[in-house]
């Protein structure tokens, strides 16, 4: 909690006349100006599995809330309800990984990776098991508070050794991933968004398919190079497009792998002397823009270089488009802030 | 009698003197290190003769055969109980017992699957062992292999939350193929485990999350058999636990009788001394 937010307690607050932002749009992404799929990982996961019976699906209780459901209902004997108890979740996804299945296993971003860690990273990763974590509301999805805003979660696993990491922007990735999370021959971190979710980077670029460990430009651009992974490549394509109103030629590079990194890409898009700006709905530290920044200065490869993420801090409370705006992931946001750096 | 047919039930050679075995060997690799959790080793060498040589189904050559028994080591600390135990049971070559812990070895001080052939799992991180053996047990469940999980783990490990989130869901999922085994040697890293953050009842613990609870003198090779049979002829759907007591140090007296803690210390002129002791006891 942060000073500010702690010394509003006892303050009284005046009941608004009119419409506003209400706890009805606590997960309600905006997503303007785009079709939407329904549960996109339930589904390919449920078609998946009609042809590879290695796959089983588990959940912590949130079945209903990754979409996993869908995969249950479709193959109810290849799904097991372990209960509210993550480490048991990742524990039995491993034992299941040893007698030769490829687990699913999901819960929320924060439960997996703060309190099953030992769990990911002893039974899962350091065995090299090739369990599939996928986790609903990455990064600031929820305006629950802190208790559901996974802010650091790939921070925490980019620190594990042996496990990819998935941050999907779309309905595309997140269905085109299911394949290549199963063919992927070991652990997986993923990102997950649910529900209705919106059809973006076809939108963009018609023939665009996920490939795991891969960045790809979406948009070329002159002027600044967005290099963004999960929902903040939707927020730089929709500001690429508000800044080309004003004149300026804005690229996306979409890196929906944060680990192993496509460094050759960014290298290559990086090199061409644009202002360079990582996008992330994560905390600054430990995510992908500290991963290019590595990357970039070991490298020799010097461009102007900003980053927009979530601040180090314990966000707050909100209704979600409120709380994308304050802490600079909203699409206009976004757009303010390479307009300012240019 | 002994109602399980596996292969080393079928041998000649006595449980005891397997036992016996196994402490001797855990003792010459305490002597490599001059170091290592030897007096746990002693304490658990009965309950291992047993599980290798009476209760568990395995095949030395072929250490991954599909129809084996699994056997978890959740407990990391006890590898070199259970390199001892590999090495009696074939599954480890003796003439690697001097490289225990030595760079290179495939016995580091702590067990981890990658390492070891007959090492199921990771262990170490305690608490982990029973959550991967859930998993196993629906695993095996679904393929319909008959095969066992064993999970040996100790009582400190009851300390862990972990450890009855996997209770509750192996009672949950009826994993009637899910031994397991809990070492009670009351004795942690801090003191006794009675005093620190007691588990007791244990059994009446595990008897209220579903399991079909047994509790032995885990140096009394008869009672351990007799446990192990029971375990795997109950009729009943619910997992099942053997809480085995356990004295550390066991059959090296002049050790027994010394201030037990959790790493017991041992002279280096100590370690033949154990070996003679231990000797002299010796079963057929």
């Amino acid at each position: 909690m942060t000073a500010a937010t702690r010394a509003r307690k006892y303050e009284p607050r005046k009941v608004p006349d009119g419409r506003q932002a209400t706890s009805a749009m606590i997960a309600s992404l905006e997503a303007e100006g785009y079709g939407t799929v329904s549960a996109p990982f339930g589904n390919a996961l449920a078609k998946l599995a009609e042809t590879d019976d290695r796959i089983v699906g588990l959940s912590a209780d949130l079945s209903k809330y990754t979409d996993l459901h869908i995969f249950a209902q479709a193959h109810p004997d290849r799904f097991y309800q372990i209960g509210m108890a993550e480490q048991l979740l990742m524990g039995a996804a491993a034992g299941l990984a040893h007698e030769g299945f490829i687990p699913f296993a999901t819960t929320y971003a924060v439960f997996a990776s703060r309190r099953a860690y030992d769990f990911v990273s002893q039974t899962i990763a350091e065995e090299g098991l090739p369990v599939k974590i996928c986790c609903a509301l990455p990064g600031l999805t929820s305006g629950y508070g802190p208790s559901h805003q996974a802010t650091e979660d790939i921070a925490i696993f980019r620190g594990l050794p042996d496990i990819a990491i998935v941050d999907p922007c779309d309905a595309t990735d997140v269905a085109q991933m299911v394949p290549e999370l199963v063919a992927w021959n070991g652990p997986v971190y993923a990102r997950l968004l649910r529900g209705q979710v919106a059809n973006v980077l076809q939108k963009h670029k018609p023939d665009y398919q996920f490939k795991l460990g891969r960045a790809q430009m979406i948009r070329e651009g002159k002027d600044a190079l967005v290099i963004s992974t999960g929902i903040m490549t939707m927020r730089a394509l929709d500001a690429a497009e508000d800044l080309a109103r004003d004149g300026i030629d804005v690229a996306v590079l979409h890196c929906p792998t944060i680990k192993p990194l496509d460094t050759e890409t960014i290298l290559a898009e990086a090199g061409k002397g644009r202002l360079t700006v990582v996008a992330e709905n994560h905390t600054r530290l430990g995510g992908l823009g500290e991963a290019v920044a590595t990357t970039l200065l070991t490298a020799g490869v010097h461009p102007v270089f900003r980053q927009i993420g979530l601040p180090d801090a314990f966000l707050e409370a909100g209704a979600l488009p409120t709380l994308h705006d304050m802490y600079g992931i909203s699409r206009r946001a976004v757009a303010e802030q390479i307009k300012g750096w240019l | 009698m002994a109602i399980t047919d596996t292969a080393g039930n079928r041998s000649n050679v006595s449980l005891a003197r397997r036992a016996y075995n196994i402490r001797r060997k855990a003792i010459q690799m305490g002597e490599v290190q001059g170091q290592g959790y030897v007096g746990q080793a002693l304490g658990v060498a009965d309950v291992l003769a047993v599980s290798f040589f009476h209760a568990v189904e395995f095949r030395a050559e072929e250490p991954e055969w599909e129809g084996r028994d699994r056997y978890l080591l959740s407990i990391g600390h006890y590898a070199i109980a259970f390199y001892a135990a590999l090495m009696e049971a074939g599954i480890l070559p003796e003439e690697e017992l001097a490289t225990y812990g030595m760079d290179d070895s495939r016995m580091p001080m702590s067990g981890m699957a990658s390492y070891t052939p007959g090492m199921e799992m990771s262990g170490g991180s305690l608490g982990l062992g029973l959550s991967v053996a859930v998993g196993r047990a629906l695993g095996l469940k679904r393929k319909g292999n008959p095969a066992l999980v064993f999970n040996l783990m100790s009582d400190g490990e009851l300390g862990e939350g972990s450890t009855w989130e996997a209770a509750m869901g192996a009672a949950h999922h009826k994993l009637d193929n899910l031994v397991c085994i809990v070492d009670f040697n009351n004795q942690q890293a801090d003191g006794a485990s009675t005093g620190m953050l007691s588990a007791e009842p244990i059994d009446a613990k595990f008897t209220a999350f579903g399991w079909f609870a047994q509790r032995v003198d885990g140096n009394d090779i008869s009672a351990l058999r007799e446990a192990f049979d029971a375990a795997r002829a109950h009729s009943g759907p619910e997992p099942r636990v053997i809480v085995c007591d356990t004295r550390m140090c066991k059959g090296v007296p002049f050790l027994e009788s010394r201030e037990i803690t959790h790493f017991v210390r041992v002279e280096p002129d100590e370690w033949q001394k154990a070996l003679a002791v231990l000797d002299e006891e010796a079963p057929e």
